[in-house]
């Protein structure tokens, strides 16, 4: 299998790795059963923009590229701007992901998603955000059971 | 940067020896099996290899059968009993969890067929025992197919013991060898074998050629049918140069085996002892009866992919039996056959030596490596979890 040069690069110096202690946003998805796991942190000011974004991955070398790109797309933009991140502007970003992997990228949007959700949650704001479903299944198999949108 | 291979179980280099049998063979032009003096030229190479593979399995020359690989003759040896045992009413194969998929996904097309496959649980290390065989063997057993030697964690099977179990009961015995032959002493008579496979680029022989030996008497239905080469057993011309070219690595393989062992051996432990003397990490198959160049390991909450690439960045050529190397949604059937969780069996690292392997590149390699997982568990959150859980 051959990565991008795009997707080597975030995968050995990825951007925006660890944690923040007191984030106003943590969203967590994927199951290690599966082989991977995503971990992304926002600190978001008064205006709603997101002022940092920090990542922890557990998965394969896409894995960590598109969680490291979905930190980069999202830094210094609105919440709701976050919440349009797509798992295609992502793969986009990384100039292409093989099939197999794609699901990667459908991960990193889920868990930039599911950041947003506790950041509104944690605000006391009701907001509907659809979320990882939990089955793994659905996005490793995305071609056959997800009607997934990718090529 | 100077590569460091250390993936012999996936392919070995050509050795010398085996590039100047090909290259002398490609100038033999002749087809086997033609009658003139460049046929006869062609024919008398093709013997002596077949003499020399014979040879190095305690066979004879005539229960040789050159073939395209390891899967063919898995393949072959495998639908060809099953067949040849259907006649007679018996349609049950016993076998492992933990074979290559050249076999298990054989045995899965069979059971479609409508033969009942039974696949022997492993210990905890990777063994099945002749008792295991023995206990599953009814009046309805056409086959027992048990490998020799594991690919993935190296486990040596106790394959003397279940030959005699399977020849005492008269059922037919197929192992597959391919990560054995050249290794491991191996003899066919000795260990009751009555089917052998083997794959010549495991020993530094060249890809894409193989065997199998069938014992004499075993009328084994062909599986490629055409013309009459390999006493008509096994059509098309056969591939010449590669065939000498493994014959001689075999013999190189044979002949070095005992100094081969002797210079590996204290290596793959020094990697095994240095790389489990990471936390939470844990050797895959035991230590005993295992082939002399296998190391296999799992770190907990890290995955195999992002290991092997980062290795790879640092010139180190490994394998990994995560889903992500498997291209599949689960990890290696081998690692859930030991029992592992499917979280631990992410992790896995499979390092495979040969003789060409060196002191320096060992520890190279134990100098990187615990870097690495201590840099891919900073940024895991399963690593997070389990820290925490610990405290
Ligand atoms: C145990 C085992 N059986 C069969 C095979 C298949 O051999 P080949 O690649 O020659 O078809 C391999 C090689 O990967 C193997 O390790």
């Amino acid at each position: 299998m051959i990565y991008s040069e795009k997707v080597m690069d975030h995968f050995q110096n990825p951007r925006n790795v660890g944690k923040i202690e007191d984030a106003d946003g943590v969203g967590e998805v994927g199951n290690a059963k599966c082989g991977d796991i995503m971990k992304i942190y926002l600190k978001v000011d008064d205006n709603g923009i997101i002022t940092d974004v920090k990542f922890n991955t557990y998965g394969c070398a896409s894995a960590i590229a598109t969680s490291s790109m979905a930190t980069e797309l999202i830094k210094g933009k609105s919440v709701d701007d976050a919440l349009q991140l797509s798992n295609k502007a992502v793969v986009e970003a990384l100039d292409g992901l093989p099939p197999v992997k794609v699901h990667c990228s459908v991960l990193a949007e889920e868990a930039v998603r599911a950041a947003v959700a506790d950041y509104y949650q944690r605000k006391g704001i009701e907001k509907e955000i659809p979320g990882c479903s939990g089955n793994c299944s659905c996005c490793h198999l995305h071609d056959e059971h997800c009607g997934g949108d990718e090529e | 940067m100077k590569r460091i291979y250390m993936d012999n179980a996936a392919t070995t280099a050509i050795s010398p020896a085996a590039m100047q049998a090909v290259q002398q063979a490609w100038e033999v032009y002749g087809n086997p099996s033609s009658l003139h003096g460049a046929g006869r030229e062609a024919f008398f190479l093709l013997d002596k290899a077949r003499a020399d593979v014979a040879s190095a399995l305690g066979a004879e020359k005539n229960e040789i059968f050159f073939t395209s690989g390891g899967s063919e003759s898995d393949n072959w040896a495998i639908i060809g009993a099953a067949k040849l045992m259907q006649k007679k009413g018996k349609n049950e194969i016993i076998s492992t969890a933990i074979e290559h998929h050249a076999v298990l996904h054989t045995l899965n097309a069979l059971e479609k067929e409508g033969f009942k496959v039974i696949l022997l649980p492993v210990s905890a290390e990777g063994y099945v025992t002749a008792e295991q065989v023995e206990n599953a063997i009814t009046e309805n057993t056409a086959l027992v197919t048990v490998m020799m030697a594991n690919n993935e964690i190296g486990t040596i099977q106790p394959v003397s013991e279940i030959g005699a179990v399977c020849r005492s009961k008269g059922v037919l015995f197929h192992t597959d060898a391919v990560q054995a032959v050249g290794h491991i002493p191996v003899n066919v008579k000795e260990m009751n074998i009555d089917m052998l496979s083997l794959s010549g680029h495991k020993f530094h022989g060249p890809k894409g050629v193989g065997a199998l030996y069938v014992r004499k008497g075993i009328r084994l239905p062909n599986l490629i049918n055409g013309g009459a080469q390999e006493s008509g057993r096994r059509a098309g011309t056969e591939n010449l140069p590669s065939i000498c070219g493994m014959a001689a690595a075999l013999t190189e393989a044979i002949e070095n085996m005992e100094k081969n062992t002797a210079k590996i051996v204290p290596l793959r432990d020094k990697l095994i002892n240095g790389l489990t003397a990471v936390e939470r990490t844990r050797l895959n198959g035991g230590r005993e009866n295992r082939v002399p160049n296998n190391v296999s390991v799992c770190f907990e909450g890290i995955e195999g992919e992002s290991l092997l690439l980062w290795l790879d960045a640092k010139g180190i050529c490994a394998s990994s039996g995560s889903a992500c190397t498997s291209g599949s949604l689960d990890p290696s059937h081998v690692l859930l056959a030991i029992g592992l969780i499917h979280e631990i069996a992410h992790g896995s690292l499979r390092l495979s030596l040969s003789e060409h392997t060196t002191e320096e590149e060992v520890d190279y390699v134990l100098e990187v490596v615990p870097g690495i997982v201590k840099y891919l568990r900073e940024m895991s959150p399963v690593w997070e979890k389990i820290v925490k859980e610990e405290k």
